[in-house]
Order: structure tokens, then sequence, then C-alpha cells
């Protein structure tokens, strides 16, 4: 039997490697990055086979390297992803999305009532427990969590 | 010179404890002397962006007792508001013409945003159903007039706790006082779990009953809230739980002497009016502490107090 494993999703000479998304979030963490309107390559490949997961998803975005607030977005619905920055086909850094106490801009607070649905405010949250997700508004002080996180377009 | 000064004061928790008991000392001046004219060089905005009684009265009285002009509108109707203006350009407009404003606004976390682009202080008068923090002063100082003290004390929270802000704030400025909570509620509205946990992360107790019976022979306060029919999506429910959380003077038997009953208003029939003649009743003179409490927030935050 041929043991030798093939490469599912080429690999690129620049850019990052988003690994081990949960298969359910891939396609939210394209669309969450902006991905759909990505002028270079952007390969996707989900239900892959995983030493760390059972199946996984990932995404390789050609000539990109994420911004802080992007690694943030990453976090909040793919904790576990590895973020990995390749240069002429060399890993050169290794990153864990890592959730961040703070977060601004992004996220759109859930309750109905906040001022930040109403008026053109930048959202701002405290992260106040990083494992449930859930996150404070500051401005109404209402928690938006995991089930009713949304993204500001 | 009090640390208050220049300060907004949007949530409960923007102050310290011995700034709450500073505001309640100044307040306690006030009681004593209410018509100070020290305010007489000073212009006070009270934006009302929804109707209010007590509070936008009491506001405006205290800002008149103590010789403050105000500006301002009790219903947006007929401002550039109706026009379409932002709460923004309001704010930044409004801060240029006054020393202070005073905001009530349906909008959660207006008070907040107002705070931020206005170059004046910002009172919270009611943002939605957020936060109160007047009202919540004006029960602290209630409490310890009628107590003596705001320590160790047995508070009984009655009616629509899941939605009332009022209950919400007072629980967590008591949870700096090593209260004890006694929670009446149908248990369609008891007490958000967030609030609890305060309550626990202060390493505070707190005893949760159905009828308000239970709690009268151990509470030094009595705060009661309306349970409003609205809040029940079967009819037949509210019906079966709603005397639950009334209170008759019959009830009142083998209180504390020193039990006091407080009310944030308006009541409608959870304190049946026989009460009111009783030595227990305070939800009058409640209201009323609410002026003194305005005019030592207002002058603390102007600093001339």
């Amino acid at each position: 039997m041929d043991t030798k494993k093939e490469l599912v999703v080429p690999r690129i000479e620049n850019g990052t490697v988003i690994d081990h998304i949960p298969t359910e979030v891939v396609y939210q963490v394209a669309h969450i990055l902006g991905l759909e309107k990505y002028e270079d390559e952007v390969l996707i490949g989900n239900y892959l086979s995983s030493q760390k997961f059972i199946r996984k998803g990932i995404i390789k975005v050609k000539n990109k390297y994420f911004t802080k607030e992007e690694l943030s977005k990453i976090s909040l619905v793919a904790p576990m992803a590895s973020i990995i920055n390749i240069k002429n086909y060399e890993v050169v850094e290794k990153l864990e999305a890592e959730i961040p106490d703070h977060i601004e801009n992004f996220i759109k607070c859930m309750n109905p009532m906040c001022i930040t649905n109403h008026e053109k405010i930048a959202t701002k949250f405290d992260v106040v427990d990083k494992e449930n997700l859930k996150l404070r508004c500051h401005y109404c002080e209402k928690f938006t969590t995991k089930e009713t996180i949304r993204f500001c377009e | 010179m009090s640390t208050l000064k220049g300060r907004n004061l949007i949530s409960i928790t923007d102050f310290s404890k011995d700034e709450y008991i500073e505001v309640l000392d100044i307040a306690e001046e006030f009681e004593k002397n209410p018509k100070q004219k020290i305010l007489s060089d000073k212009v006070v905005a009270t934006l009302f962006f929804e109707p209010s009684t007590r509070t936008r009265l009491s506001f405006e009285s205290a800002a008149n007792q103590l010789g403050a002009r105000i500006i301002g509108f009790s219903d947006p109707g007929g401002t550039s508001v109706q026009k379409g203006e932002s709460l923004h350009d309001t704010i930044v407009m409004v801060s240029s013409y006054a020393d202070l404003i005073v905001m009530r606004n349906p909008k959660e976390g207006s008070s907040r945003y107002a705070s931020e682009v206005s170059t004046v202080p910002v009172i919270n008068a009611g943002d939605g159903a957020n936060q109160h923090p007047t009202q919540c002063m004006l029960d602290l100082y209630s409490i310890r007039k009628t107590q003596g003290r705001l320590d160790n004390l047995n508070i009984a929270c009655v009616g629509d706790l899941k939605y009332g802000r009022t209950v919400h704030s007072l629980v967590q400025a008591m949870c700096n006082f090593n209260a004890t909570f006694h929670l009446v509620s149908p248990q369609e509205l008891k007490l958000p779990s967030s609030v609890k946990m305060s309550v626990k992360n202060a390493g505070l107790k707190y005893y949760q009953y159905t009828d308000i019976k239970d709690v009268i022979p151990v509470a030094d306060i009595i705060y009661m809230t309306r349970v409003q029919r609205e809040r029940f999506p079967d009819p037949l429910e509210y019906e079966r739980v709603k005397d639950s959380c009334i209170l008759t003077a019959s009830m009142l038997k083998g209180c504390k002497d020193n039990m006091r009953v407080l009310h944030p208003l308006p009541r409608v029939n959870e304190i049946t009016v026989d009460v009111d003649k009783t030595p227990y009743a305070y939800y009058f003179r409640q209201a009323q502490n609410g002026v003194y409490v305005r005019q030592a927030l207002m002058a603390a935050i102007l600093g001339v107090r």
C-alpha cells in the first residue's frame, strides 16, 4: 500500500495558511475576512483528514498576511485555528488565533435597542469570558455570545 | 476638591463606594437647606427624548433650587431630532450651550455615547432598559436615611426582578455594603443570572421566594416593583401569580419596626393604598429624596461641593 501523502490543497509560495478550522465555520472564516472580494488565489479545503480533529478545514491565501484585527476575527469563530505565514514556500511564523481582551469595530451588538444599532458608532466590547465567548457591550452593557455573534458588513 | 468634579454618571458602577457615600453626605446637607443659589452662573440642559414625570421634574426642581438656568426639551418633537439629526450632532451642539447635560433616551448605551462626544459632563437620567443611576443613588439615600446605615441590611426585592433595571442597580450597589438579598418574584420574572453572579462574586448571600409573605419578618427594606401584565405571554399565568407580589397593610403585622417599604414609582396595584398610612410606607419620601440627591450630584460634578 502506498503510504505517501497527497497534498490535497496545493502549497503557496507567499501568503498565509489558516489551518485546523472546524469544518462548520470554514466558509464563515472566509466571509469575515472578506475573501470573496480578495483578488488573488484563495484555496479552501474542507472535511480534510486531520490529526488534531477528525475532519478539518483549511484556507490558503496567496500574497496576504493578516492584521491583528483580522486575527481577532478568526479567533472569535475558530479559536483553535493555527495561522501560518509562508515566505518562499517556507514557514516563517506560526501564530495561534488568540481572543483579545477588547474588540472594536467589527462585531455587531446583539441588542436591537443598543445605540450602536441606530447611529453610526464603532462598536466596542470587553471580552468577559473567552472560553464560552461572552462579550459585554461598552455602550448598552448587554452580552453578545457565540450564539448571537454577528459581524459588521 | 471632590473627585466627582467634571465626571460623568452613566452607570452605577462608574462611582466607587466612597463616592456614593460622598454624594449621600452632600445630599443630606441639601435636605437641611435645599435652596442655595450656588449654581446661579450655570446652565443645565435637560434632554428628554422620551416622557418622564418624576425624573425630569426632580432634576429641574433640583437645578432651579440651586439657581441654575435650565434649557432643553421634554419631548423631541419640534426639535432637530425630529428632522433626523443624529444624537452625536445634538450632543455636540448642546454641550456648547450648557455646563451639564442630563439626558434620558430610550436607546440603551445612548448616555455613554453622549458622554464620549460631549465637552461637558453628562448625567444619565435613564437609557432604556439599561441604567438609571440617579434612581439608584436616591434609593441608597432612602435606605441610609431610614436605617441609619447601609451596611449589613436584609434587602427584599419584590416583583419584576427580571426586567426591573432599578432592582439590578440596587442589588449591584448594595453588594458594596454586605447586604443579604431576599428575592421575591414569579418564576418567569426572576433576577437575571448576571446580577446574581455579582452577589456571589461579592461573597454575599441571596434567597429566592415566590410569596412576599415569607420575607416580611426578615426584611429591613422591602423594595417593591410593578409586575406588568405584558411581560406574560399567557394571560392566565399572569392571573395566577399577580397576587403573590402585592403588599397590603394587613401583611405587615410581624415586620421589624425599622422596616420600610420603598418603590421607584409609579405604582399600580402592587402596594395597596392602606399601606400608605402605615409608618412603614416610605415611597413618597423616597421620591422627594430624589431632589436632594440630584442637587448633590449636580453640585459635586459642577465642582461647587
